[in-house]
């Protein structure tokens, strides 16, 4: 089961913001990250991550800086900064009130799913 | 790790990114080195160079949709900027950074020596009419200097370009050894004619050695254009500077006209003029000439006007009045049709057909020729009759250089819109008249004054 673009779109800042409080990193293992963390079904197409970085750090919430990788390559790295986790616990709040309300209503309408929903890690 | 044949791939991918606008090296480089990590795992994971390369770019998703993304986060890129002074981590930037020191070094030389006669006893003063010195000499505050910058930026070997002085030396020693009557008419002439004599010094400067080409003199030709809106777009910043200048010195009761009228405005006009070219050098790539572009938009304009005057002219029997100036006035429209000619000549592809745009151009020439033609029958009706001071003698000269370039041109524009001539011949003679200009205006500094009694 492959999750909708807009929900994707909507989930990338607090994932990447979350992925960045944990440790600081790059693109690619960003990527890597949502993919373990989705068990594979969170699909970004890989370029898209890197606009939404850039929005990322016009806005304040993650900052870079150029280093170099173990085998000797210029890679940039980002960290998210104090407003960024600021925004972080924010975004977790509302995510959560989405998620209950909708846990609720799964209930009472008695939504039966016959696939199993996403193993949470 | 990573196998030989993956690196032309590579580079291909990455050329291909690097010509979107609105994708940055940078962000070319970020997205490269994840192309990279992305190969690698799956090398790892045991697929094949040709079917690990396939799966990351694939991977990478579409390079368009990702270029509509930065575009939408960097929309500033798509507005071509003009870098001057490249940013630190730009890697080629020695050399520019040398000529922005080097420019900033003659600016600031030009606006040095425009204050230097004041400490041998010739003072600007804001209250006194300028003297007359400056206005003899204004030429050789800058020119020489342009020349001189333009000539290093096109590594002009020395001993040819030495010979770019000789010019400007006799031009000073005419202009400063003739015995000029107070306030002569050929003083002022040869005021205003000597940039023009010695712009081709420029020129040839600019040129480096290959002025006899019709491509490097057509260059030459753009660049004046664009260094004429620059200086008009700086001279008018610095109008608002100076008007800031003096109205805030006012508000602390301190008269800055001395600061503003013998520093600023001297200094800036000559100073602009170096920073001037060297912008039209650096954004050659970054902007769309301007020149052409207004071309553009008044050719048609000019062309109704035109035809609207013979129109009136036609239908109301009015004869052209001739007074003293009117000749300068018809000298204006000529010169303003020759520019708008030859650039629109300087941004159209020699090879393209006729199209509406060469007509209008045609219809423009042949009503100017034919209102300037009207205007020189009136006047050499008349001309006995006013005499030949030099300032009328200096203008018909003009007239008929301007009017025979005209001519030719609208035969040869003509001949090229009925197909038996090509456009070329028509950019080979505008380039083959630019030294006339200079030419004449050489002749009006240097014989004039003689010829006239230095009246």
């Amino acid at each position: 089961m492959d999750v909708g673009k807009d929900l994707l779109a909507a989930s990338a800042t607090p994932l990447v913001l979350a992925i960045l409080a944990q440790n600081d990193s790059h693109g690619y293992a960003i990527i890597k990250r949502v993919s373990e963390l989705s068990g594979g079904h969170l699909q970004w197409t890989d370029g898209m991550l890197y606009p939404v970085l850039h929005r990322l750090e016009r806005q304040g919430l993650v900052m870079s800086r150029w280093g170099t990788s173990g085998t000797g390559r210029r890679r940039k790295y980002y960290r998210v900064t104090r407003d960024g986790r600021a925004q972080l616990a924010e975004q977790q709040q509302q995510w959560q009130v989405v998620d209950e309300t909708l846990r609720g209503i799964w209930h009472s309408v008695g939504v039966v799913l016959d696939r199993p929903v996403l193993q949470s890690t | 790790m990573i196998d030989k044949r993956l690196e032309p791939q590579i580079t291909e991918w990455r050329a291909f990114l690097r010509r979107r606008q609105e994708v940055h090296p940078r962000d070319v480089e970020e997205l490269e080195a994840h192309l990279r990590d992305q190969v690698r795992a799956l090398l790892d994971a045991g697929l094949d160079t040709e079917e690990a390369f396939l799966v990351a770019v694939k991977r990478m998703g579409n390079l368009d949709a990702i270029s509509r993304e930065f575009a939408r986060e960097h929309s500033e890129r798509l507005w071509k900027q003009l870098v001057v002074v490249p940013g630190p981590e730009a890697g080629s930037d020695q050399l520019a950074r040398r000529e922005f020191f080097v420019v900033l070094g003659l600016a600031v030389a030009a606006a040095a020596a425009i204050k230097l006669p004041a400490l041998f006893g010739v003072p600007m003063d804001p209250a006194e009419e300028l003297d007359p010195f400056y206005w003899r000499n204004f030429s050789f505050f800058v020119l020489p200097l342009l020349a001189g910058y333009l000539a290093w930026k096109r590594a002009f070997h020395l001993p040819p370009a030495a010979w770019l002085a000789v010019p400007f030396v006799i031009a000073a020693a005419v202009v400063n050894a003739y015995p000029f009557a107070p306030d002569a008419d050929t003083l002022w002439l040869a005021v205003l004619h000597l940039p023009m004599a010695l712009w081709l010094v420029v020129g040839i400067a600019y040129a480096a050695g290959r002025w006899w080409t019709g491509s490097s003199r057509m260059d030459f030709v753009r660049f004046s254009g664009e260094l004429f809106i620059y200086y008009a777009l700086m001279a008018a910043g610095g109008a608002v500077l100076i008007g800031f200048t003096m109205m805030m010195f006012a508000a602390i009761d301190v008269d800055a006209a001395m600061l503003a009228f013998t520093w600023l405005l001297p200094g800036g006009a000559v100073g602009a003029v170096i920073i001037g070219s060297w912008l039209v050098e650096s954004k050659q790539n970054v902007i769309e000439n301007m020149a052409p572009v207004l071309t553009r938009v008044f050719t048609p304009l000019f062309a109704l006007l035109l035809l609207a005057f013979l129109g009136a002219m036609a239908w109301t029997g009015n004869p052209i009045d001739i007074e003293r100036d009117v000749l300068i006035a018809f000298d204006l429209l000529l010169i303003l049709v020759t520019g708008l000619l030859l650039y629109a000549v300087s941004a159209r592809d020699p090879d393209e057909p006729p199209g509406v745009f060469d007509r209008l151009q045609v219809l423009l020439v042949v009503s100017a020729l034919l209102v300037d033609t009207l205007a020189l029958a009136a006047i050499a009706a008349r001309i006995t009759e006013f005499g030949f001071t030099p300032n009328r003698v200096a203008a018909l000269g003009e007239n008929i250089i301007l009017l025979v370039n005209l001519a030719w041109s609208a035969w040869l524009y003509a001949r090229f819109l009925r197909g038996r001539g090509k456009f070329a011949m028509l950019e080979r003679w505008q380039m083959a008249y630019l030294p006339v200009y200079s030419a004449w205006a050489a002749l009006v500094v240097v014989v004039f004054p003689p010829l006239f009694g230095f009246a």
